[in-house]
């Protein structure tokens, strides 16, 4: 059985149908990329999964049963910085255990060992507005990973950062994912990053009425090294397959735009 | 370097000023009887001081103050918070709120006077009118521009109504607040003295009151200085806690905190 299912799901805002039609299903411990242009939905969709959004059509079946309300097993590393400006980066990070009963005393110990797994170690006082791009995303990933979901909503979280940061951090990512293996879904607009993470790119039509119309498994080995990874023939092969699929739509989306 | 530089410019206006404003009351340029002199002035704020005749009169306008103050910023925290959070009351009370923010609050100061007699609290009513609004502005803005995100990271984080209250509104709202509490000390002293002045038996706007119905020009310039400083130190001391309060705040004027 799937973890997570979308089944014929639609999301209108007033007139405009953004997404229509999506069925999508992810195992559990499953590492799914969507690509699609930009406006595509890829959000929407995320968003739903979270419970943030209620569809308008169709459901979202969480094992098996349909979802109510907020999603309570998903984490959500959003686009834009989500952390709280007037908190430390450790308070930040012990926050979601301290919204779980825990005191500060003890959620502030677990969150030390969550800032040193991301690498911030060195800058627990330090305020958001104090951190680079890069840094506040480490911290917003420890904060999302120390409530533990078992689902991992990421959309675009790394589409703010320069080329270097944005490899380390999916290599970082893929390093905290390795270890247990959370079902994610990751919506990106760049393909060599969808194709590097993940198991299995889907790929949306532009939007609106977006959908999903292809789906392509990603055999590479694991670990991965993204930067060296984008160099195998095998990558390579990928990636000139979908974006044969994926071209289109982007002209697409650029003719609406 | 440049702060000193800064700084003699200021001094050196206000010496400019008062030596201008001296010299052509001593010569006779214009009506000492209606203009007073700076030197008087200051002899006579020296006077109060070295007497202590003024103390008991700056003890009762900053009790009113500090009640006024305290209590209307109390108070419009609380239905700012409030009506923030209910839309559907917020949208009933609108037009009640603006139309009682609309009354020029001067003239409710005989109402007062009736109300609550020639004591402190008619001037701590009218001072409470001032501040409240401020206050109330100002929580209801900082509440409403939290930014979306952020609140639906902490929902999603497991974060209950109190947690987003404790952890996100009121810190969101603290600088729109703090911000205020400049405004609202003007607005504090502005109730006590208005207050005093349309009838009281103490306080600094008595004192010039008082000075005013004897064409006592210098006394009533004397008021004023004395009620000007008064307002400066407080204004130091809220700067000073804002400062400590809110350092996650950047600094605005750039460069690391």
């Amino acid at each position: 059985m799937s973890f997570l299912a979308f089944r014929n799901l639609g999301v209108a805002f007033g007139g405009y149908v953004a997404v229509e039609g999506v069925d999508l299903s992810v195992r559990e411990g499953e590492f799914v990329s969507l690509v699609g242009p930009t406006g595509c939905g890829k959000s929407t969709l995320l968003n739903v999964a979270a419970g943030l959004l209620s569809p308008t059509q169709g459901q979202v079946l969480l094992e098996g049963k349909p979802l109510e309300g907020l999603n309570p097993v998903a984490g959500y590393l959003f686009q834009q910085d989500a952390i709280l400006p007037w908190k430390t980066a450790l308070d930040n990070v012990a926050l979601p255990l301290v919204f779980r009963g825990m005191g500060w005393r003890e959620a502030r110990e677990r969150a030390r060992v969550w800032l040193e797994k991301v690498g911030l170690g060195r800058v627990p006082r330090h305020f958001p507005h104090q951190l680079s791009g890069g840094m506040r995303k480490r911290v917003g990933l420890a904060q999302v990973l120390i409530a533990n979901p078992r689902l991992l909503l990421m959309d675009e979280p790394f589409s703010a950062l320069d080329v270097q940061t944005r490899q380390l951090m999916e290599n970082e990512l893929l390093r905290l994912w390795q270890e247990d293996r959370k079902t994610v879904l990751f919506v990106t607009h760049d393909l060599e990053e969808a194709i590097a993470l993940a198991d299995r790119v889907v790929v949306l039509s532009a939007g609106p009425r977006s959908r999903p119309i292809g789906e392509f498994l990603v055999p590479l080995p694991r670990p991965r090294d993204v930067a060296e990874i984008r160099l195998t023939p095998e990558f390579l092969r990928l990636h000139r397959e979908i974006w044969d699929l994926l071209r289109g739509e982007v002209m697409r989306a650029h003719a609406g735009a | 370097m440049r702060g000193l530089r800064v700084r003699l410019w200021q001094a050196g206006l206000l010496l400019a000023f008062l030596g201008l404003w001296e010299w052509a009351s001593r010569t006779g340029r214009i009506d000492p009887f209606f203009f007073s002199k700076p030197s008087d002035i200051l002899a006579r704020v020296w006077r109060w001081f070295a007497t202590g005749e003024v103390y008991p009169h700056l003890y009762v306008t900053s009790v009113e103050m500090l009640l006024a103050f305290f209590f209307g910023t109390f108070f419009g925290v609380l239905m700012g918070l409030w009506l923030a959070l209910s839309p559907g009351v917020a949208l009933v009370l609108d037009p009640y709120v603006k139309a009682l923010n609309a009354i020029p609050r001067v003239v409710l100061a005989p109402i007062f006077t009736l109300w609550f007699g020639l004591g402190i609290l008619s001037k701590v009513a009218l001072g409470v009118t001032l501040v409240f609004f401020v206050a109330f502005f100002n929580t209801y803005q900082g509440v409403k521009e939290v930014s979306p995100v952020v609140l639906n990271n902490a929902r999603l984080l497991g974060a209950k109504r109190g947690h987003l209250l404790r952890h996100i509104y009121l810190p969101a709202a603290a600088s729109w607040i703090f911000s205020s509490l400049r405004t609202s000390i003007g607005f504090a002293v502005i109730g006590a003295v208005v207050g005093e002045y349309l009838g009281s038996a103490a306080g600094l706007g008595y004192l010039i009151a008082q000075a005013e119905g004897v064409f006592d020009t210098t006394g009533v310039f004397a008021g004023m200085v004395v009620l000007m400083v008064f307002v400066l130190v407080l204004d130091a001391l809220v700067g000073a806690l804002e400062r400590r309060l809110l350092v996650w705040r950047p600094r605005a004027e750039g460069g690391e905190a």
